[in-house]
């Protein structure tokens, strides 16, 4: 198959063998579940279950909200022990809305759960409605809801659905693992998504540190010519959607577009994993596979694990720390984020669980930019790290967006080539997260605007027809006046009349 | 010769006509750059930046006697936006210390007076006489008319807090 060059990128040491060759083990039963209300862009879920309420698993415990929202499922079958504020699995440390869950060891399936035997005889809309009901979410990190992407070709002429398994970030090795070991079903999965989509061609992206993967992946694919295997460079950010897009079809997603603009769709293996369980089976998202791996783990490993296990749990199962470690991050060393204990739950988005040591974080000290434009050959989107960072250091946000911030996908092959330390990925991140806060500040004053006319009219209102109101009891008392005076001087007339 | 004269004053009657009709139907009342201003402010008239209203204060903006960050509703945006119109350079580093605020109405104290509620410039109070009130944070811009007028101190200024959609990295810059 012909793919075709991007520019940039960098080639990080993978360290995938730490557990790429370990199978798939299913974590046991934690005694608590904390699943947060909130695992993907979006709303927040609202609760549809109560304190002390018995639930099955796989029973809905969060709505979603609106559109872009996604509702929980629960993980095991058991009782509802709280729901409150616990903290996120997020780098700021911040509390999010969680349902907690007392686990009573049965793992007994709601008994309302029921699959779909041809899933390709539904109509797309309602395989779409299904996903969504299912509370699938991209699973390879970016957490979008994937019913909305399957929706798409309302608005965008589709032709290719693309799984993203090229798994370009060191260390994880899920995807690997589930394509070696569920082929079958992943690609089932990607069937039915490419229904749903309403394209033919289905592309499968895998890179080329994970032969077993292709080698599995090929041979399941034989039987369906609709499906293809690319077989990827290893190349850090192969696995960004853009670049896959463009490696694999040969066009650049426009600036600020969506892929389906050039009428690609890009799913992750895992997405694919849940849709097939969720239409052949009928089985919400209540689990997924995440590698614990890096130097401090003891027995780097890929787990399924309950969504919303807490990770000290994950821990324990890998037997420990080796020593502390310096960081742990959630998803891989290059986007991933730092987590800020390990009471937090796992989530849908989360893929992998990273313990780095010292010597893996290689935490330099930063030094003054000497313009080696390291970063701009490195960055895979043509952008100029180097500027970028000057003008957001200066807080000149207008600068760092006309040098194309909005097109920063935010892979941090820039801080990783950087000799002098500088942690550009980072002014990147605050530079967006502070225009997204004036964006919102904005969007607040139109709408105070429109509160404070909305109420000066109805105040307008109310005077004017108070004024009206005095006006008419004025008229009406002149009225009376008027004809009481008439009953009156008629009265008089008639005394008049008679005296006469 | 002749020619010459009757161009000219044939030019000369058609100009003043023009700018006749101009100086009639393209009449500026007042500084076009207060409108300008005025339509950037918040509009709700909260009196926060000491003057009264927010045509007082475009006015004053416009005609430079108060700096463009006076605003606190405003905050950091509305003072770059003006910066950006007026062309004059700002000192942004003043406001981000004022964090935004908003009313919180402690149940336990409200006796149900509707005073709070009558104030609200963006109806962000809901309630009813002898009902305890509640305040919309989304809606609230931290003006505090409420908090002045309300009889019981039950009204407190919060903090806005950040959650998972609003937080962000901050610069590393500042961070150190």
């Amino acid at each position: 198959m012909k793919l075709f060059k991007i520019r940039g990128g960098v080639h990080p040491d993978d360290l995938k063998v730490l557990s790429a060759g370990r199978p798939i083990e299913d974590l046991e039963l934690p005694p608590l579940l904390h699943i947060p209300l909130q695992q993907h862009i979006g709303a927040l879920a609202t609760p549809v279950v109560r304190r002390g309420q018995k639930v099955a698993k796989g029973q809905l415990l969060a709505d979603s909200q609106g559109v872009i929202s996604a509702p929980v499922h629960a993980p095991t079958s058991g009782r509802i022990v709280g729901i409150g504020s616990y903290p996120a699995h997020h780098a700021s440390g911040l509390n999010v809305r969680t349902i907690s869950l007392q686990s009573n060891g049965e793992d007994l399936w709601s008994e309302d759960i029921r699959g779909e035997v041809d899933p390709f005889a539904l109509d797309p809309d309602e395989v779409a409605a299904r996903v969504a009901a299912a509370g699938i979410v991209g699973m390879g990190g970016a957490t979008f809801p994937s019913a909305v992407k399957l929706n798409l070709r309302k608005r965008y002429r589709l032709h290719t659905l693309v799984i993203n398994g090229s798994e370009c970030e060191p260390y994880l090795t899920c995807d690997d693992r589930l394509m070696r070991e569920r082929a079958d079903e992943v690609l089932d999965g990607a069937r039915i998504m490419a229904h749903a989509l309403g394209v033919s061609k289905i592309l499968v992206g895998i890179e080329n540190n994970k032969p077993e993967a292709q080698a599995a992946m090929a041979e399941v694919a034989r039987t369906f010519p609709s499906i293809s295997i690319a077989r990827l460079p290893m190349r850090y950010p192969m696995g960004s959607e853009k670049h896959l897009v463009q490696t694999l079809v040969g066009r650049e997603t426009p600036a600020r577009g969506l892929t389906a603009d050039i009428g690609v769709v890009v799913h992750n293996p895992a997405t694919a994993f849940a849709v097939h369980e969720a239409l052949r089976y009928g089985r919400p998202l209540v689990s997924r596979v995440m590698t614990i791996s890096g130097g401090a783990i003891r027995h780097p490993s890929n787990l399924r694990v309950p969504l919303g296990t807490p990770i000290q749990h994950l821990i324990d199962h890998c037997g420990g720390f080796t020593v502390e470690p310096t960081q742990l991050i959630s998803g891989g060393p290059m986007m991933g984020q730092p987590l800020p204990s390990t009471r937090v739950p796992t989530v849908k988005g989360a893929n992998g669980l990273l313990a780095l040591t010292e010597e893996e974080t290689h935490r330099g000290e930063t030094m003054p930019c000497i313009r080696c434009t390291s970063c701009v050959q490195a960055c895979p989107c043509g952008l100029l790290p180097v500027e970028m960072a000057a003008h957001a250091r200066a807080g000149d946000l207008d600068g760092v967006v006309k040098l194309g911030l909005m097109d920063c996908i935010g892979c941090g092959s820039c801080a990783y080539v950087c000799p002098s330390h500088i942690p550009l990925t980072q002014y990147f991140n605050y530079a967006k997260g502070e225009m997204a806060a004036r964006g919102r500040a904005k969007q607040k004053q139109t709408e105070t605007k429109r509160l404070i006319e909305a109420r000066s009219a109805r105040m307008e209102a109310i005077k004017k027809a108070k004024q009206e109101a005095m006006a008419k009891r004025k008229r009406e008392a002149a009225a009376q006046k008027a004809a009481q005076a008439a009953a009156e001087t008629g009265k008089q007339q008639v005394l008049e009349d008679a005296a006469a | 010769m002749f020619a010459a004269i009757a161009s000219l004053t044939i030019l000369g009657l058609l100009l003043g006509w023009l700018l006749g009709l101009a100086s009639r139907y393209l009449k500026v009342d007042g500084n076009p750059l207060v409108e300008k201003v005025e339509a950037l402010m918040p509009g709700s008239q909260c009196g926060q930046c000491g003057l009264p209203g927010c045509s007082a204060a475009a006015e004053a903006i416009a005609n430079g006697q108060a700096p463009v960050n006076l605003c606190p509703p405003g905050g950091r945006a509305l003072a770059e936006e003006l910066a950006n119109l007026l062309g004059v350079a700002v000192d942004l580093s003043g406001i981000a210390e004022k964090a935004p605020v908003v009313a919180h109405v402690h149940e336990n104290l409200c006796v149900g007076c509707t005073r709070c509620l009558k104030r609200c410039p963006t109806d962000a109070i809901l309630g009813g006489p002898k009902m305890i009130h509640a305040v919309f944070p989304d809606a609230c811009i931290g003006c505090e008319k409420c908090y002045e007028v309300c009889p019981t101190e039950c009204i407190e200024m919060r903090p806005v807090e950040a959650t998972l959609q609003t937080w962000y990295w901050p610069s590393p810059a500042v961070a150190g």
